[in-house]
């Protein structure tokens, strides 16, 4: 799997927001068709580590580095990323009132496309890409006239997301809790759609708190994240094993190192 | 001597804080797009003398060899605004005018009768041409009849003789004088009396042109009609009049757009439209303004003190205001409906979008006086910038005004932290068995809402105009196709440079 050049360099990152530091030196690497989980308790800092590598712009990196492709995106514009191929599937997708889902998408798309040199799709052609991606998901056709995630389940939010995701056909994915709040036949739908959509050639960082996303779609490693740190990095068996002992077990752990 | 276009490019640096973003957290500076229609067009004009009197009312009126009852109606109305003072409710802050500091009539010198539009000077028509609103027959547009209105007169009317053949009319009001002064003297100033306030008494007095429709009974106009205002002089007025006048069982969707050129002084408008719907008719009425709205350091610009009303007369009947004002360094306008007809309904539909330093002062009065009567609301006001925007509405039920119903929705939309939203709604009910409803809401655009659209490559300023589109949905949706989008871009092109 190594052969290839990694995608995702994440080196001794530091970060804040309003001063309050998050992350406290968090190191990772994802080769292309690796599936990476992060675990870890609430406040530990998962979310945040996702949205700084996204670009979200409330979060200062104080220390480290993040390589794309080999080279460093510590300042780069969220759009750029996006553009090149990071995406990240929120925890909780934002409503925007008003937007239309399909123009929304269309846009995103065309945004990917053309970094890529493609052609941009037009109404009519994006329409049928996107009727074909609605499959992946089982998503009905009728929620792309709704505002952006207006109105939406828990549930639906999140194949909307998977379905942003088959659209612009990321490098690498991050997916920060994208199976919670959805009920086991959504969540095996959305497991096989993103299966369908790495095509083993995606890297994958699944941030979760459970077995049961990592059942559908084995991880090659876990890592456990505590206090802004990467404590414990394992195989899939590791998250296994946390199920079993709770994070009480990493707070000992965390402990110990200290 | 060709016509010849002053443009004038700013560099604008503005920064944007959105939500409790600190200076870190500022994302980009950009530069603001110039205003595009910004032109002066070199032409030679008539010009009466500065000033206001009752010799140059009679001079107005003396060259556009108007009837008696028209010369009165004016000298009546001096006489009226003499006595009146200027509205300072609105609380807005302007230089004072000095209203004998004016050009009350200014024209492109033209030959004495124009026969057809080959006639009417070329610069005048690639003026319009420039302006996107070309007149010439090869290049008219097609599906919308167009009467241009250039300073103090109407240049030309298109499709006239094809509007003609339905029995709709459709000149400029001193056309209309001339020739059909029995509706003129039947409805002038039945909706705007001349005493209704300052700005309307003076545009009564000192009024040049504008347009005039009369759609005949049972008739529904066969194309979009719409008026192009383009004022040109820097020191003349503009004080336009428009009357709209469907007859039982017409219908007629009426456009009216707006332009002038960068000065670094202020220039007047004051406009008067008054529409009559009888029974079972509808009269949508849909503008896009965008006038010169000043500097960013709120140098120059149109003062734009307009009043506009309908009055359903008739039962069944429909009077629609929609209006995308984006320009004008004040604006202070209020389309109205009086709801005399059982069972008429009104309806106003806005967008005012505010930057730099302008202020508007908007809404709209639904006057119920007939029973089971319909109004509906939909305000959404956008503030930039150091700019203030307010919503100011009445909605009153008369004593007869049984099972009347009124529905508003006033939204504001903050961008940066300098600007300010007012809402200011005014309810007044006599009649206890009606329904009055309203909703009102401020919002900013949140951070998260950039970075989601950012984050799926979506560019910064693409972001914010996806967000203030969709802010406007329910307005836009109201609008003519073509009108819709047009007012999309323009909403892109002035929010450039106040984010980022």
């Amino acid at each position: 799997m190594k052969e290839s050049d990694p995608l995702l360099e994440v080196e001794n990152l530091f970060a804040s927001t309003n001063n309050l530091p998050i992350l406290k030196g968090v190191s990772l690497t994802v080769y292309p068709g690796e599936i990476h989980a992060i675990m870890g308790r609430n406040g530990c800092g998962k979310s945040t580590f996702s949205k700084i590598i996204a670009g979200h712009p409330s979060y200062n990196i104080t220390n480290g580095e993040i390589k794309f492709l080999g080279e460093n995106i510590n300042s780069s514009e969220p759009e750029e990323r996006a553009q090149s191929g990071i995406f990240l599937g929120f925890q909780y997708p934002i409503e925007i009132p008003g937007v239309s889902n399909l123009e929304f998408l269309r846009v995103s798309t065309n945004a990917r496309r053309k970094f890529l040199n493609k052609e941009e799709l037009d109404t009519f052609d994006f329409e049928e890409l996107v009727k074909e991606k609605l499959e992946l998901v089982k998503m009905d056709h009728a929620f792309l006239s709704r505002s952006v995630n207006q109105g939406f389940s828990g549930g639906e939010k999140k194949r909307n997301e998977i379905l942003q995701m088959a659209l612009l056909e990321p490098k690498i994915a991050i997916l920060d809790e994208t199976d919670s709040g959805l009920d086991i036949d959504a969540l095996r739908i959305v497991a096989s759609g993103i299966k369908k959509i790495s095509n083993g050639q995606t890297g994958i960082i699944l941030i979760t708190h459970y077995q049961r996303l990592l059942d559908e779609i084995e991880p090659n490693y876990v890592h456990v994240m505590a206090d802004g740190q990467i404590i414990k990095t394992g195989g899939s068996d590791l998250a296994l094993e946390l199920e079993k002992k709770g994070y009480e077990w990493t707070d000992n752990f965390l402990k110990e190192t200290n | 001597m060709g016509i010849s276009f002053v443009r004038v490019y700013k560099a604008n640096c503005n920064r944007l804080f959105l939500d409790n973003m600190d200076n870190e957290n500022l994302v980009k500076d950009v530069v603001k797009e110039p205003y595009k229609y910004g032109f002066v067009t070199d032409i030679e004009t008539e010009k009466i003398a500065k000033g206001l009197n009752e010799s140059i009312i009679r001079l107005i009126s003396q060259k556009k060899e108007e009837p008696k009852f028209l010369l009165d109606f004016r000298l009546k109305a001096f006489k009226k605004w003499k006595k009146m003072d200027e509205p300072d409710w609105a609380g807005l802050g302007y230089k004072k005018i000095d209203y004998q500091n004016i050009i009350y009539y200014s024209a492109p010198k033209q030959k004495e009768k124009i026969s057809s539009l080959n006639e009417v000077d070329p610069k005048l028509l690639e003026t319009f041409d420039k302006l996107g609103i070309p007149l010439t027959e090869q290049k008219k547009l097609t599906n919308v009849a167009v009467d241009a209105v250039f300073d103090s007169v109407s240049i030309a009317t298109t499709f006239r003789e094809e509007l003609a053949g339905h029995g709709v009319i459709f000149c400029s009001i001193s056309e209309a004088v001339k020739n059909h002064p029995d509706l003129i003297e039947k409805y002038l100033g039945t909706v705007v009396p001349a005493s209704d306030n300052y700005f309307a008494a003076l545009n009564s007095a000192v009024f040049s042109d504008g347009s005039f429709v009369y759609i005949p009974k049972g008739v529904t106009c066969p194309m979009d009609l719409s008026s192009y205002f383009r004022i040109n002089s820097g020191d003349s007025g503009q004080f336009e009049r428009t009357l709209i006048i469907a007859e039982e069982s017409s219908s007629v969707s009426y456009l009216e757009g707006c332009t002038a050129p960068m000065f670094d002084t202020n220039t007047l408008h004051a406009a008067v439209v008054e529409l009559i719907a009888l029974d079972d008719a509808s009269i949508k009425y849909s503008t896009v303004q965008n006038w010169y709205a000043g500097d960013e350091e709120g140098v120059g610009g149109i003062f734009n003190f307009v009043t506009k009303r309908g009055k359903c007369l008739g039962k069944r009947s429909k009077i629609s205001w929609s209006q995308v004002e984006t320009g004008s360094a004040i604006t202070w306008k209020y389309p109205s409906c009086l709801l005399l007809g059982e069972e008429s309904v009104g309806e106003f539909y806005s967008v005012a979008l505010t930057n730099n330093l302008q202020q508007a002062d908007t809404g709209t009065k639904m006057i119920h006086i007939g029973p089971k009567t319909k109004s509906t609301i939909v305000s959404k006001g956008i503030s930039a910038g150091n700019s203030i925007n307010s919503y100011r509405g009445l909605v009153k039920m008369g004593t007869k005004a049984a099972g009347s119903r009124n529905y508003s929705q006033c939204d504001s939309m903050l961008i940066g932290d300098q600007a300010s939203a007012n809402t200011f709604p005014y309810i007044k009910s006599k009649q206890p068995n009606s329904e009055i409803e309203h909703e009102a809401s401020t919002c900013r655009i949140s951070e998260d809402q950039l970075f989601y659209l950012q984050s799926r490559g979506i560019e910064f300023e693409e972001a914010v105009s996806m967000m203030v589109s969709g802010f406007c949905r329910d307005v836009f949706n109201q609008l003519p196709m073509e009108f819709a989008a047009e007012a999309d871009k323009l909403l892109a092109l002035k929010l450039e440079g106040s984010v980022g």
